[in-house]
């Protein structure tokens, strides 16, 4: 790691996550750049669990649990009693998982950004409600088993693109991150914390039992998602500004579908419609980029 | 100073004597004047509140929730489809013991739209864990509405002023409208119990199991209890500053009566008017008005009107397969009585629908002149069939 990376941690050692899961290394790496002056929300997500049962808590800052479907409500009600108490130093943050992000709690969300709440909202990513045993939510990707996505019925539609929609409200800055990619990552948690108004941070959080992956694949898996442009690493500044931080050499999607459990119906056919999606997705990114297809 | 104000500005004058410091709203007709005159207020300064214009009441209530736990008093107002989309997060605020108000004007559910008064909206939240409050006309609306923060304060557990739509919310009256030093005199500046801190990090919410849970919700069930002999001790300063006192219940003419009615919100105001023309006519005849419907006051009802013959409830609302849902809070309070009144149970006035002094004397002579109750409710001033 990074020799500037502090040695600090804001976790304590115990959590019940599970083995491999990265949306606690995804936490870690973030509360290393937010500091002891920061209070989270925690939407019912995966980490609703992971932080412990009463009266422990994993966590070294303030952990406020909320209802599922209030990350955006209840963050900016934080932040204006923070303002009522003369308090401009610490950082409010919403930590949600995608379903609480992308569907249930996307009006909260939306109207939060809109109104352009000083907080970080942070959607860590495991592409289903992993929490309550990998049921099939709008980040699900198009060929993935999950639960309710059984067998033939695998998921037909597309990963929703949430910075795309977070974009759209013109949001200060919005960014994706990897666990794969931890400077990268802590490097943006830093820059947002510095941003006033709404910041979004999109971190991609592999999920080795929802996955069907063995736990030490998660970061590879992770790496791949980055490599093979799956998920892109990029940010976007006022709604305008688009910056590639990462430019893979376009490895093929294939290689990361076949270590997952999830994707193993899926046909060299399948494989290579999802394959166009993949490039379609990844120049109009270059294009919006400004930079040559 | 005594001013003529609607009952929605009569919200708003106690928010803002209240000093409250984030308050947060979402359009909904009637409560619309209440947050109207309050925005103007923190735009004028008058009150030095952040005012969160959110787009939703559920989201309204989530982010007083998050206020209301960094340690600062909170209030926001609603009624009907927005305090049902609520309903989840009422449990929350009250699960969370915080101590938010909320005025809640009285308005009919939907399907088909109607925005006029009917108490189903606040009834149907009555297990939330929320203390409730009734209000009859726009000095109770002042008054209750400061003293809530009091009484939610003192218990730990949220407040809701229950206002009629329109004949309450939009109807002009004279009110007392204290200064700024007696209401500080009264209501002292917010003092949490706790609040999140980043000097003192914890965790709050978590998972409960259930070696834990039933403890927890047996200390909101005790401090329920608790908020009506808080209430009565409270109103006892609030009189003493203000010269006013309203009651959990107010009884008029209980004493010797054999037909008691009983009601809530402006109806009240009615019935009164009928009470003293039948009383001057020599019928024995008395009211009970109930203003604080959680924690149900039982005990002091039993005292009340455990004596009458006859108790006749006049319902603006309906639990349906079960009836008026004054009539079967009271039937559960007194049936352990004996002898004990029969109760009586009527359902009028639903969806604005005027309950007149004629509709409130029909229920009187019906309960008068039939032995036995004819149903468990029995709805007064239908049409006749199309």
């Amino acid at each position: 790691m990074d020799a500037e990376i502090t040695e600090r941690e804001y976790m304590h050692s115990g959590h019940v996550g599970c083995p491999g899961c990265g949306a606690t290394i995804a936490m870690r790496f973030f509360l290393k750049a937010m500091g002891e002056k920061t209070v989270l929300v925690l939407p019912a997500c995966c980490w609703s669990i992971i932080a412990g049962s009463y009266p422990q808590s994993t966590l070294k800052i303030p952990v406020i649990h909320a209802a599922f479907e209030t990350g955006g409500a209840t963050a900016s009600g934080v932040r204006a009693a923070l303002d009522m108490l003369g308090d401009t130093e610490t950082t409010v943050v919403t930590w949600a998982g995608d379903g609480g992000t992308f569907d249930i709690g996307f009006q909260s969300l939306s109207g939060a950004v809109e109104r352009n709440e000083d907080f970080l909202y942070v959607c860590y990513d495991n592409e289903a409600y992993m929490n309550t045993g990998i049921q099939r939510s709008s980040s699900t990707p198009y060929g993935a088993w999950t639960t309710t996505t059984p067998g033939r019925e695998w998921k037909k539609m597309r990963k929703k693109n949430i910075v795309e929609a977070l974009v759209a409200h013109r949001i200060p800055y919005a960014a994706t991150a990897s666990i794969a990619f931890p400077e990268d990552l802590l490097r943006k948690a830093e820059k947002a914390k510095g941003i006033k108004g709404s910041r979004f941070l999109h971190i991609y959080a592999s999920c080795p039992t929802g996955w069907r992956i063995p736990s030490e694949m998660s970061v590879k898996i992770a790496r791949m998602a980055v490599q093979t442009n799956i998920f892109p690493l990029y940010e976007v500044e006022d709604g305008l500004r688009y910056t590639i931080n990462h430019k893979p050499r376009g490895y093929l999607v294939r290689e990361y579908f076949r270590h997952q459990g999830r994707f193993q119906h899926l046909t060299d056919r399948d494989l290579d419609e999802i394959q166009k999606m993949v490039n379609e997705d990844w120049e109009l990114l270059l294009r919006k980029a400004g930079e040559r297809v | 100073m005594r001013r003529v104000i609607e009952g929605s500005h009569a919200v708003a004058e106690a928010v803002r004597l209240a000093r409250v410091q984030v308050t947060s709203a979402y359009p909904i007709t009637p409560q619309t004047h209440i947050v109207e005159i309050l925005s103007e207020y923190c735009e004028k300064g008058a009150l030095k509140a952040r005012f969160l214009r959110m787009e939703s009441e559920h989201s309204c209530l989530a982010a007083l929730i998050g206020a209301q736990l960094m340690g600062v008093r909170t209030f926001t107002a609603t009624s009907s489809q927005g305090l049902a989309y609520m309903h989840e997060l009422l449990h929350w605020a009250a699960g969370a013991r915080l101590p938010i108000v909320m005025a809640e004007v009285n308005r009919a559910l939907a399907p088909g739209w109607n925005i006029w008064t009917d108490q189903t909206d606040s009834l149907s939240q009555r297990d939330t864990g929320w203390i409730q409050l009734y209000c009859e006309d726009g000095q109770e609306v002042l008054d209750s509405t400061l003293l809530a923060f009091r009484l939610a304060e003192t218990v730990n557990l949220p407040v809701m002023v229950v206002l009629d739509a329109f004949y309450l919310s939009h109807t002009y009256e004279p009110v007392d409208i204290p200064t700024e030093e007696e209401a500080d005199r009264f209501l002292p500046p917010y003092a949490p119990r706790f609040r999140m801190d980043t000097a003192e990090p914890c965790s709050f919410g978590a998972l409960v199991p259930p070696g834990d849970y039933m403890e927890m919700r047996h200390d909101m069930a005790l401090a329920m209890e608790d908020a009506l002999m808080q209430l009565v001790e409270i109103e006892g300063e609030f009189t003493r500053i203000f010269g006013r006192r309203h009651g959990p219940i107010e009884a008029i003419d209980c004493n010797d009566a054999e037909i008691i009615l009983v009601t809530s919100g402006t109806i009240t105001s009615t019935a009164r008017l009928v009470v003293r023309t039948l009383r001057e006519r020599g019928e024995k005849i008395g009211l009970l008005k109930i203003r604080l419907f959680r924690p149900f006051p039982a005990a002091i009802l039993r005292e009340t009107i455990g004596r009458a013959k006859k108790v006749a409830v006049i319902d603006r609302n309906c639990s349906f397969g079960a009836g008026g849902i004054f009539a079967q809070e009271l039937r559960a309070a007194l049936c352990n009585l004996d002898p004990r009144p029969l109760i009586y149970g009527y359902i009028a006035g639903l969806g604005g629908r005027d309950v007149t002094p004629e509709v409130i004397e029909e229920i009187y002579r019906r309960t008068q002149s039939t032995d036995r109750p004819e149903a468990e409710g029995v709805w007064i001033g239908l049409r006749e069939a199309l």
